[in-house]
């Protein structure tokens, strides 16, 4: 006992998936090493069966109807909060980055941050989608015409094999921010971030089952996800060409909204196509009773 | 069923001859291994049934289903509507079976009736002051009387627990006797014990009997009103005794266990429960039956995930 450092025995993590706000294991027992970019073994992480896809949806619809309904506002201060608790451990972000990617200190780093600034930066967009996606139209009668952006419902992400912390924001992000919930299907190849980011998302106020995070075989997951009736959308950012074809027959069956993969810069501006592209527009008329009879000021 | 409770009646009438003879006889029942009876329940509960097995029994389930509503909200129209889903589960797939009953509060007996007309499909109605069974005796008849003229096909009664907890045992066989004739010819009888409020596995095995002893056709399970519904454990210790009372007596009286059963998974567990205690001539709608609203639509959501191969969601079934 006299030596300290040998004294103490490692404490290793267990990754686990974060589903409905809690963190189980794969129903399956299943676990797949996870290696860095130069082959050493960081740990062994949940390969999910479609039992545990099926659960993640169950959990996302229950928690769709509480996300969508609450203020815009609030749900920015959410994602506001998400960016808070990422800053909070980004000594820890940093290094499972640097691993998954094979990049250095400095350079993982940049990664974090630029990850807590796009949280900051769709936390902001929140209560102010709606004006550039919807607003009054002109109409010819005596009605006011409205349309308000909706979000579309469950959203399964396939979330990018590369770029597995910035990257998976950047495309999560946008999904929750209208008031979506999200299933995400983690970078089969680097899924710790990600797997870490669903013990950020739990201290963050956001309510269980608006996201949830399964890492596994990429294909495996995905194609019960595709073709699962109540899943509303589909983004296929990280798919590959052959798997994406295969799952957007899939998500047909019920109309699912389908974002189809494409080379994305994740360090430049996102603009607002992710924002947009999980929305459905309602239109409400409302009578404004009869305009110019009564020289109304309608 | 009349001429089997009488049967029955008689081949009691040491124990139900006095009230110290029917409380000897409850108390004489042996003791429940409370321990050992829910290990078996959990055992039975681990049974991986897949693939036609799984069909079988999720189109069984389906079969066996009292679609219930016991609201105070009830209108007609949602009874009317309750009828046509027991009539037509899925709509999008006539091969769907029909549910076994719908169960309805007595003055809905009529609405249920018009709606599952000709289908085959029967209306049960609750009936002597449910839930609480708190009223005098010719109240709770009256109400029977009520729902059978409205043309109940089944009455589920409630047991007056104060009477039983209070060690009263002969004052309830009289009130399920009573019960039993106000249903006559036609009607059959359900007997609920609202085990969650027995509190012991003892009182629930007591309670069994001395409901079959009374002439019921059925015992159930709880009333779904109460914090604890029907359990593997005590609808397994239910099922023992239905299994004992027919090897005894040679008469065969069903199980319906009641409240907090909502998907398939549960819904299979119990079948497995039913084939492996009673045995499988239970395995049918006359003699088991599930007392639920929701879980017939998880069972219609994993048939149609079995026919198609795709999960399905809530939104391809009816929002009750």
């Amino acid at each position: 006992m006299s030596d300290k450092s040998e004294a103490r025995l490692s404490v290793f993590k267990t990754y686990k998936l974060y589903v409905g706000g809690k963190f189980p294991r794969s129903e399956s027992g299943r676990v797949y090493e996870v290696t860095s970019s130069k082959g050493e073994w960081l740990a062994n992480a949940p390969q999910s069966s479609r039992k545990d896809a099926r659960d993640a949806v169950v959990a996302a619809r229950k928690a769709f109807g509480g996300w969508a309904g609450k203020t815009a506002y609030n749900r920015g201060q959410v994602l506001y909060r998400v960016a808070e608790m990422l800053e909070g451990r980004r000594e820890q972000f940093v290094r499972e980055v640097a691993d998954a990617e094979g990049l250095s200190k400095s350079k993982a780093g940049a990664q974090v941050d630029a990850a807590v600034d796009r949280w900051v930066w769709y936390a902001g967009w929140t209560d102010k989608i709606a004006q550039i996606a919807g607003g009054a139209n002109p109409v010819a009668g005596p009605y006011f015409n409205l349309s308000s952006p909706e979000p579309t419902g469950v959203v399964t992400v396939v979330a990018p094999q590369e770029s597995p912390l910035l990257g998976l924001v950047s495309v999560l992000a946008p999904v929750i921010a209208t008031g979506n919930t999200a299933v995400v299907i983690a970078s089969e190849r680097a899924p710790l971030p990600a797997l870490s980011l669903g013990e950020v998302l739990a201290t963050s106020d956001l309510p269980g089952g608006v996201v949830n995070i399964l890492s596994g075989r990429t294909a495996e997951i995905a194609a019960p996800l595709a073709a699962h009736q109540d899943v509303n959308a589909l983004d296929l950012c990280g798919a590959d060409e052959v798997l994406a074809k295969e799952l957007e027959v899939a998500a047909a069956e019920n109309l699912k909204r389908v974002l189809r993969p494409q080379p994305v810069d994740w360090s430049a501006d996102p603009g607002t196509h992710r924002l947009t592209a999980f929305l459905e527009t309602k239109t409400v008329w409302h009578p404004t009773g009869s305009l110019g009879a009564s020289g109304s000021a309608y | 069923m009349p001429t089997t409770a009488h049967a029955t009646a008689s081949a009691f009438a040491d124990a139900t001859a006095s009230d110290s003879a029917l409380r000897r006889f409850l108390h004489g029942l042996p003791g429940v291994d409370a321990v050992g009876l829910e290990a078996r329940a959990a055992a039975l509960g681990t049974r991986s049934i897949k693939t036609t097995a799984k069909a079988y029994a999720i189109d069984l389930a389906i079969s066996v289903i009292d679609l219930t509503t016991l609201e105070g909200a009830d209108t007609p129209g949602k009874v009317r509507a309750l009828g046509a889903k027991a009539v037509h589960p899925d709509p999008t797939d006539r091969t769907t079976p029909r549910t076994a009953a719908v169960c309805v509060y007595p003055d809905m007996v009529a609405a249920a009736k018009e709606a599952v007309a000709g289908s085959g499909v029967k209306v049960a109605s609750v009936a002597t002051a449910f839930p609480a069974g708190r009223a005098a005796l010719t109240v709770k008849l009256a109400d029977v009387q009520d729902a059978v003229s409205a043309g109940a096909d089944e009455i589920d009664m409630v047991i007056d627990r104060g009477a039983f907890l209070a060690g009263k045992y002969l004052k309830v066989y009289e009130e399920i006797r009573a019960v039993r004739e106000a249903c006559g010819e036609r009607a059959r009888l359900k007997v609920i014990f609202e085990t969650g409020e027995l509190s012991t596995y003892d009182n629930i095995r007591r309670a069994s009997w001395l409901g079959m002893m009374a002439g019921a056709d059925f015992i159930k399970t709880s009333t779904g009103k109460v914090g604890v519904n029907a359990t593997p454990a005590n609808t397994l210790l239910m099922l023992e005794a239905v299994r004992d009372f027919k090897q005894q007596t040679g008469v065969q009286i069903g199980v319906k266990p009641a409240g907090g059963i909502r998907t398939s998974k549960d819904a299979v567990k119990f079948l497995v429960l039913v084939n492996e205690t009673a045995g499988p001539d239970w395995l049918d709608n006359h003699w088991f039956r599930f007392g639920a609203s929701s879980l017939l639509n998880d069972l219609l959501m994993q048939r149609q995930k079995l026919a198609t191969g795709r999960y399905s969601g809530p939104d391809y079934v009816t929002v009750d």
